[in-house]
């Protein structure tokens, strides 16, 4: 049996993961690895599907979302709230299973709002649409710190500025969530990381995936061929919130304390120089820098304060070594290789 | 009645200084077709070095001005240089994703240099208040500069690209670069002055609004900086008239939606008003449509 290319590719991505999360279950069971570093297993299980997913976006649909993070916010308190009421109403105990369902409650309700906010988006260009998906992340948040929760019963109250509802409360405003069940776990972190790759991989790969690629690098072009524009934007679009959203719930869910402020637009603007260190349009590479890039200013204490900065000087340092025809040269001339992070920068 | 006369003039002076940064970024746009993430940011460093000046080196207000201006105009035209040329030929996405380092890089250095902890800009304009229906509707001097100083701007941004030589250049340069270049205009100078005179622009913006809502930080920049963009966008980017416009309208909506709908949500209002402008009329209420070229 002779398999395509494309799929002998993605096997070997898979079982790189795999032998990833092996070592690292092994590094957990055997007490190599310290604690600090333990907690940060699940927030990179997270950030790797935030940049896979926004590379989706960025890289493989070659629009600038700027609001990614709004995505993932609204993960993380539909996450929460599904939780507490699979919990309190419906009485369902197994972690897993409660889990599980939350995430896809949170992947649920980010591809709804994915969709509501794509279909104006994505009617825009370039500068506009970036703009655009910036404010939509800003009035995500300023939303979520109106709202208030709370499970009364079997009963869920939803209210809008004002904090006084009957029952447990869930999501108090702009204080968030307190007391979360810690329910999320590393190796359904991992999960979702395969899931993620499995996903974004065969998309990529399918006819969709160069109908996609086909209108990012000319539009009209792709047009004129019969390519259906905004739909295929729309679903790079909504699968990316949807995989946001379900990153959201499961990073939600790990932590005990958690408020709408915490994904402001820096936060998108950090999953965003993951997928541009890793190389825009380069799946494997925003894994790479998500996965080191949340566990370095662990390891780099000392430096936290030039952190940053120094993605700051990186990002314009990257931006101009793969766009400027001379520095390009004069880089590839240094450092022979490919140039893998050139292959989306061309996009708009 | 008079509460709402007070929004309103509290909304026109907000509006005045989201329109004097808002007429940065549409210069730079129209001119160099790009958006300038960090000038939210040099607004922020304008106010800082007034900020210093006045508090450290005891310089006077207008003193303190100038220098602030001049300190953004080096670095407007230090960015520019360093990490927008470069570019210019490079997609549009790849400028942006710079324009957001530089602005993620001056955040962090204000950070640095100046700590997160907020100064307490000092209060330093006192041209006198005018007082209105006895005393229940005060108006402040800051608003008072703010909105003389706006339109005093205007005014003059209006001569210089209509009546001068370079102001002509600009012109030319925004509506084509390449013929611009034909007819013997040095783009890159054109440009490099565009910047000049936006970063300068951004200085007075820096002053006049820690002047008005007195703590500084090193994110103090970023939230006007975009609701600075948004106005620029409703007006029509590339049009000054529209920027001021756009600064004025945006003001009073904010303004008036915090203070009768909802104080939380008066920034989600402001974005909403962006986007709804933009799919109704993607030229702004004073833009030209542009066609696209095939």
């Amino acid at each position: 049996m002779k398999l395509k290319k494309s799929t002998v590719n993605n096997l070997i991505s898979f079982g790189i993961v795999i032998i990833a999360f092996i070592i690292c279950q092994t590094m957990i069971s055997t007490g190599v690895m310290k604690r600090s570093l333990r907690g940060q297993m699940i927030p990179i299980c997270v950030y790797i599907v935030m940049a896979v997913s926004l590379n989706l976006v960025v890289g493989i649909s070659g629009e600038l979302s700027l609001g990614h993070a709004g995505f993932m916010s609204i993960g993380v308190f539909s996450g929460i709230i599904a939780s507490a009421w699979l919990k309190g109403a419906l009485g369902l105990e197994n972690e897993l299973i409660r889990l599980i369902l939350s995430m896809i409650v949170g992947g649920a309700f980010a591809g709804v709002f994915g969709a509501l906010i794509g279909i104006p988006v994505l009617r825009l260009r370039g500068d506009y649409l970036a703009i655009v998906t910036l404010a939509f992340g800003e009035i995500i948040r300023n939303v979520l710190n109106c709202l208030y929760f709370s499970l009364d019963g079997r009963h869920l109250h939803v209210s809008f500025n004002n904090p006084s509802i009957p029952g447990t409360i869930l999501v108090n405003g702009p204080n968030g969530a307190k007391d979360v069940d810690k329910i999320a776990t590393f190796p359904v972190g991992f999960v979702l990381i395969l899931f993620t790759l499995f996903v974004v991989l065969n998309l990529i790969n399918s006819r969709s995936g160069r109908a996609i690629m086909a209108a990012r690098d000319n539009r009209i072009a792709a047009e004129a061929m019969g390519i259906n524009v905004t739909k295929y934007k729309m679903m790079a679009f909504v699968t990316a919130a949807v995989l946001a959203g379900m990153a959201g719930a499961l990073y939600g869910m790990s932590m005990a304390t958690v408020t709408a402020a915490k994904f402001k637009f820096d936060t998108s603007i950090l999953v965003l120089v993951f997928v541009v260190l890793g190389g825009i349009g380069n799946i494997w590479g925003s894994i790479i820098a998500a996965a080191l890039l949340t566990v370095l200013p662990e390891l780099l204490r000392a430096f936290a304060d030039y952190r940053m900065l120094i993605y700051a000087i990186v990002l314009i340092l990257v931006m101009l070594i793969t766009n400027n025809p001379t520095m390009r040269a004069l880089f590839t001339k240094l450092v022979p290789r490919r140039g893998a992070g050139q292959k989306g920068g061309e996009a708009l | 009645m008079v509460s709402f006369l007070r929004f309103l003039i509290n909304g026109i002076s907000l509006g005045s200084v989201y329109a004097i940064i808002a007429l940065g970024y549409t210069m730079v746009y129209g001119i160099a077709k790009m958006l300038n993430f960090a000038h939210g940011d040099v607004i922020m460093v304008g106010a800082y070095i007034a900020f210093c000046a006045m508090s450290y080196m005891n310089l006077p207000p207008l003193v303190a001005v100038l220098l602030a201006m001049v300190v953004c105009t080096a670095l407007g035209v230090v960015i520019e240089g360093l990490a927008y040329r470069p570019l210019r030929q490079a997609a549009k996405l790849a400028v942006l994703i710079t324009a957001i380092g530089v602005s993620y890089f001056l955040q962090n250095m204000a950070l640095l240099i100046w700590s997160s902890n907020p100064k307490v800009f000092p209060s330093v304009f006192n041209v006198g208040q005018i007082r209105l229906f006895d005393g229940n509707l005060v108006i402040s001097s800051e608003t008072i500069l703010t909105i003389v100083a706006n339109i005093v701007i205007m005014i003059a941004l209006t001569l210089f690209t209509g009546r001068t030589k370079m102001g002509k250049a600009m012109r030319a340069v925004s509506e084509d670069k390449g013929a611009a270049e034909l007819m013997g205009i040095n783009v890159n100078r054109t440009i490099s002055l565009t910047f000049a005179i936006g970063s300068a622009l951004a200085a007075i913006a820096g002053v006049l609004l820690c002047s008005s809502y007195p703590t500084l930080q090193p994110t103090t920049g970023s939230m006007p900086g975009i609701k600075a963009f948004t106005a620029a966008v409703f007006g029509g980017i590339g049009s000054i008239p529209g920027a001021m416009l756009g600064g004025l309208l945006l003001g009073v909506i904010e303004i008036l939606g915090k203070a009768y709908i909802s104080t939380e949500l008066g920034d989600a209002l402001v974005f909403a008003v962006l986007i709804i402008v933009l799919l109704f009329k993607p030229a702004g209420l004073l833009g030209k449509p542009m066609n696209e070229k095939v």
